[in-house]
């Protein structure tokens, strides 16, 4: 604990600051060859380097000074910072719907402490009410702490968890329910929900946001208003993604769980559907289905929980002349399931046939996907897939890649007969493979082009 | 509660007059008629925030381009955002914040596919810093003898008035502590700093404001000195120095909007105020002394006030609700507002009576502050109120009964009639309420807009300084001792130090401020270098004869100073007078791309060796002398020259021509006697 007077610092950046006996939060006046500074020893960043010491100086901006300039420090106050969050009380209005929001680890609401330039996640319903006070007029929230990983930790762990947690809210007679949650593989987590949660009576809305929750113009309010919207009055009774349509501040969408993908790596509007329609629009008073048939909001608590995984399954990026060995080694390192996703209508070369059937031959169920993200597998065009389709590769239909990952995965978790397996894989639970791709559900449209453009300017995008 | 007033109320009141004796017993004198004293008995203190732009090809954390500019309709695509406050540590919203949410503005940009991407946007995280802007903003902050960081890090500021779409501003610091050296005294840097600019404003209504993001991004330094300024002439003079400073680099941009002032102005007693963007130094002094006597009549507002209420707390504005169509306005401004608005209401403003029509700037009087906060933050476009006591245009005075009688207000008190949409008119009743109250406590801590006439509008409320946190999404960045050798080895010279070399150089005085302005210091030196030309001539030739030229004509896109220099050269390298010069200038600012030898022939310059100029002058003489009606020498000597002179220009120096006209003439006068 001796060393916490010095959080972060390392090397010959701690040694001159013991060697002064300045410490993180004291109060300090550097002589250097570059002149005299002053300031409040800020902790660093354990990633940073041990050559610069951090100062926060007295009109709040930060600065580093080079510990090789330094001449003689010293430290002539000291305050430590105290991180606290008032939280005020979440008020219960007695007509409105009671949601409860699950914390999986992405920050939701932050507060700021400028003081040592902390963001502060807000998370409990108080803290919440302090940073979002609108929710409050949305519904009745609950909030519960399930984990604390980063959206790229996620995995079938904390699938299954999260699984069962719902169906214990659900029979707790919840109207709805919020996952907080980090986009990078938000749409992995809603799939496994949609599979492992069946036939939900109320909404179950994954949401998150692109841009962290400090900035004033955060996508994090806004979606979690609209995600609290179509937890609490919302009549869509499926695992929807709710984020936002367009850039601009004005609406979020609701996306199925299993036909939704993150797009962009860092646009507010990176949630898509591909191959179909998001389920409908929605803002902080009010929702617009898009699609017709949706699963209605029940009064009953007859939800299906069926918390299944095996870690015995894989996903394979094909690319031009892969060598064979990638799958042998897969089939010998005992994996029971792999999803190629290939080129194309759905194709991998030649050379891969033999690793195919041999995979086949030891019981490895294979599933075909597409690179190409839209369209659907069609093995029967050309030979190459008509080959395939004899080696024992089952295509998955316009089942996106992410999507047949976890699906697998979780149907492996039900049985190892391959029959079983395949009938799991492509009877849809909810629309993960659809059986027809209306025009427009698939719009990627180039810019330079006219009407196009005209669009853009017109429409906010 | 005991209310004390002064006798004066009693009698028939004008507001104008009223106006004029605040005015007076706070004793405003126009700037042109201030002197040192009035700002020492006001206590005037000011201090400057420079922004500068600095010359780049991109912005600074993308790679847009720099230094472009769209019309406001041509755009691309349009994004909506909302700016909502983060709470501060202990959980409630700074003034501004709480003030900018009130507002519930939408912010629109307007985006242009040329000159803005995802960054602008906030659409993606920042690329790594501009290595280039980072390089001038360290040459500049050496100049300023500012201790350097060893490690900058990217600080995110909050503004929340939509300016940045993200919500912050990204800004480092590269140092601190620095001086610059004025004509009489030497004044204190706090800091500079390296930002990205923000967007420009279209327009603001209601509750939408519009800007375009043509120069989001762009590199900018701000270099902050502290309140060391005590009258506005000072103020300008430290604004000139630091502009030459950074303009000294040759690496700045210049032009409309290029370099912008906010100006931090108080009283004794008042509140750092700051004036924002002010586009031009000369508008300076204007600003910052009348907003030094602003403070000083809301000093004396709180005396009048506290005087009124000597218990303090406790007071109150009244409200009621008009219903327009019980009683017909005669007032036109009060019928359009019945017309036009859900909500009109009359307010009471007790004991106010001789304050709203106090003075506080030239031609305003506190009414006006209330107004403008109508505006800004309850979103109530001007014309939002009348009151009883306007300026101009006032009220009928059956009207004002008409209020009077329905606030049952008392003699001692004034009115405001107020107008606006249903939704903003509880937050129009607190603004007016809150800022009432502020008026008990002095002046409050504000951001004002500067107006060309040298008053000010209010803006936002003044932000802490707490709106400071490191921005999660850069890596610090060292700045090693060798680099920072490198590149103080190619420092240009400080700009005192230019001062004393001009003067050395008995270069006119009055060119100064035009070279130092237009950085033209170092195209001297290299003329000088390459020619020998004296500094003087140089000097005279640029502050002079190209000044006066640029003011007259507009020159080609092609020109530009370096052409000057190559001028000076062709005529060094063709034997050629330098003074020839003058008349091929206006030639070469017009048609800079045609050759030098071309330009000769258009000014008509003919070579002509000496003896075949002066050859003429036995013959000129003779005609002189029959028939000059007072054939001085002195006269003849004038005479001559007149004849020669067009011919000369070029070939021989005038002074030299006068000497060889004065030695023949000795000459021959001397053959003559014989």
């Amino acid at each position: 604990m001796a060393d916490d007077i010095f959080q972060g610092y390392k090397g010959r950046a701690l040694e001159v600051l013991k060697k002064y006996q300045v410490r993180v939060w004291g109060q300090a006046v550097i002589q250097s060859t570059r002149g005299e500074f002053r300031g409040t020893v800020l902790p660093r960043s354990e990633n940073d380097d041990d050559k610069h010491i951090v100062l926060k100086i007295n009109t709040g901006y930060n600065i580093g000074i080079d510990i090789f300039t330094i001449r003689h420090m010293e430290e002539v106050g000291y305050q430590k910072a105290h991180y606290k969050i008032p939280e005020k009380e979440f008020p219960c209005t007695p007509d409105l719907p009671s949601v409860k929001l699950f914390g999986t680890g992405g920050t939701i609401a932050s507060r700021l402490d400028y003081r040592t330039g902390a963001v502060i996640p807000a998370f409990s319903p108080g803290e919440l009410y302090g940073a979002v006070p609108e929710l409050a007029d949305i519904c009745n929230l609950s909030t519960e702490k399930l984990f604390a990983v980063f959206s790229e930790n996620m995995g079938p762990e904390q699938y299954l968890d999260l699984a069962r947690a719902i169906g214990k809210e659900i029979e707790n007679g919840i109207d709805g329910i919020i996952i907080g949650h980090g986009t990078d593989t938000l749409h992995h987590t809603a799939a496994a929900l949609s599979f492992m949660v069946q036939n939900p009576p109320v909404p179950i809305i994954l949401v998150g946001s692109q841009r962290s929750s400090d900035r004033p113009s955060s996508d994090s309010t806004l979606n979690l208003l609209h995600a609290a919207y179509a937890a609490g009055h919302g009549d869509i009774a499926e695992v929807l993604v709710c984020m936002f349509g367009p850039t601009s501040d004005e609406y979020g969408f609701l996306h199925r769980g299993t036909r939704v993908r993150k797009m962009h790596s860092s646009y507010r509007s990176t949630f898509r559907t591909i191959g179909d329609t998001p389920v409908a629009t929605v803002t902080r008073t009010s929702i617009k289905p898009i699609k017709s048939h949706y699963h209605i909001r029940r009064k009953d608590r007859d939800v299906t929980i069926m918390p299944y995984w095996d870690h015995r399954v894989t996903m394979v990026y094909y690319y031009p002349h892969m060598d064979p060995e990638m799958i042998d080694m897969l089939v010998d390192r005992g994996y029971k399931g792999i999803v190629i996703v290939g080129t194309g209508l759905g194709h991998v070369n030649r050379e891969l046939y033999p690793a195919l059937e041999r995979a086949t031959r030891k019981g490895v169920v294979l599933y075909m996907t597409l690179q190409t993200i839209w369209g659907y597998v069609h093995m029967y065009v050309y030979e190459t897939g008509r080959d395939m389709l004899a080696k024992g590769v089952i295509p998955a239909g316009n089942m996106l890649p992410e999507v047949a990952f976890i699906k697998l995965g979780w149907a492996l978790g039900q049985t190892d007969d391959p029959e079983k397996i395949r009938e799991i894989m492509l009877t849809p639970v909810n629309d993960e493979i659809t059986d027809r791709e209306p025009y427009n559900g698939y719009l990627v449209y180039q810019g330079g082009v006219p009407e196009v453009e005209e669009f853009i300017r017109r429409v906010h995008k | 509660m005991r209310v004390i007033y002064p006798q004066f109320m009693k009698k028939k009141f004008s507001a104008v007059k009223q106006y004029e004796k605040t005015r007076k017993a706070i004793g405003y004198v126009p700037r042109r008629k201030a002197t040192g004293k009035d700002y020492q008995r006001i206590g005037f203190l000011s201090g400057l925030e420079v922004h500068q732009q600095l010359k780049t090809g991109k912005k600074l954390f993308c790679s847009c381009p720099a230094g472009i500019y769209h019309d406001d309709d041509d755009f691309s695509a349009e994004v909506i955002r909302h700016m909502r406050p983060t709470l501060s540590e202990l959980g409630e919203y700074d003034g501004t914040a709480l003030m900018e949410f009130k507002t519930r503005k939408e912010i629109v940009y307007r985006i242009h596919n040329d000159t803005a991407c995802t960054y602008e946007i906030d659409d993606t995280p920042p690329f790594p810093i501009n290595r280039e802007a980072l390089e001038i903003a360290l040459e500049i902050s050496l100049l300023c003898k500012l201790n350097i960081v060893g490690e900058v890090h990217i600080t995110r500021k909050q503004y929340l008035d939509g300016s940045i779409p993200t919500g912050f501003q990204r800004t480092a610091i590269l140092g601190v502590e620095g001086e610059i050296r004025l004509k009489n005294k030497k004044v204190r840097l706090l800091q500079l700093s390296i930002e990205e600019d923000s967007c420009r404003e279209i327009s603001d209504v209601g509750h939408r404001r519009i800007f375009k993001t043509d120069r989001l991004g762009m590199p900018l330094i701000e270099t902050v000195t502290y309140p060391d300024m005590f009258t506005p002439d000072e103020l300008r003079e430290a604004a000139e120095y630091i502009r030459f400073l950074n303009r000294s680099t040759g690496r700045v941009r210049t032009g409309m909007g290029a370099a912008r002032e906010d100006v931090n102005v108080s009283c004794r007693g008042g509140s750092r105020v700051e004036i924002k963007g002010v586009a031009h130094n000369s508008w300076i002094p204007e600003l910052s002394h009348n907003e030094a006597f602003r403070q000083y009549a809301l000093l004396n507002i709180r005396s009048l006030l506290n005087e009124r209420f000597p218990e303090g707390k406790g007071w109150k504005p009244a409200v009621k609700e008009i219903s327009c169509h019980e009683y017909p306005f005669k007032t036109p401004l009060m019928a359009e507002a019945c017309e036009k608005f859900e909500k009109v209401l009359a307010v009471n403003l007790p004991g106010f009576h001789g304050i709203l029509s106090h003075f506080t700037q030239p031609g305003k009087g506190f009414a006006s502050e209330l107004s403008d906060r109508l505006k800004v933050i309850a979103c109530i476009e001007k014309p939002n109120m009348i009151c009883s006591e306007e300026l101009e245009n006032p009220m009928a005075a059956a009207d004002l009964e008409q209020v009077k009688r329905w606030l049952d207000a008392g003699e001692n008190d004034a009115q405001l009639v107020i107008w606006g949409p249903e939704d903003d008119i509880p937050t129009a009743l607190e603004t007016i309420e809150e800022r009432c109250l502020i008026a008990f406590e002095g002046v409050p801590r504000e951001t004002r807009k500067s107006m060309p006439d040298g008053t000010t509008l209010f803006e936002r409320v003044l932000p802490g300084p707490d709106r400071m946190y490191p921005d999660t999404d850069s890596p610090p960045i060292p700045l090693e001792d060798d680099y920072i050798e490198k590149l103080k080895q190619n420092l240009p010279p400080e700009v005192a130090d230019r001062y004393r070399q001009l003067m050395e150089w008995e270069v006119p005085g009055d060119t100064y401020f035009y070279l130092l302005r237009k950085n033209l210091v170092p195209l001297m030196e290299k003329i000088h270098r390459k020619t020998g030309i004296s500094y003087r001539f140089i000097g005279t030739f640029l502050g002079h004869t190209l000044k006066h030229l640029e003011g007259k004509i507009t020159s080609h896109p092609h020109f530009g100073y370096e052409k000057i220099y190559g001028l000076f050269r062709y005529l060094h390298e063709n034997g050629l007078d330098p003074a020839l010069a003058r008349p091929m200038l206006p030639e070469i600012m017009k048609h800079p791309d045609m050759q030098f030898g071309s330009v000769l022939t258009t000014i008509r310059f003919k070579k002509k060796e000496e003896e075949e100029l002066l050859a003429p002058i036995g013959f000129l003489y003779e005609k002189f002398k029959d028939t000059a009606r007072n054939p001085t020498r002195e006269n003849a000597i004038h005479w001559l020259m007149g004849q020669i002179q067009k011919q000369a220009v070029g070939n021989i120096p005038l002074a030299v021509l006068r000497s060889e006209i004065e030695e023949r003439l000795k000459k021959m006068e001397a053959s003559g006697e014989k």
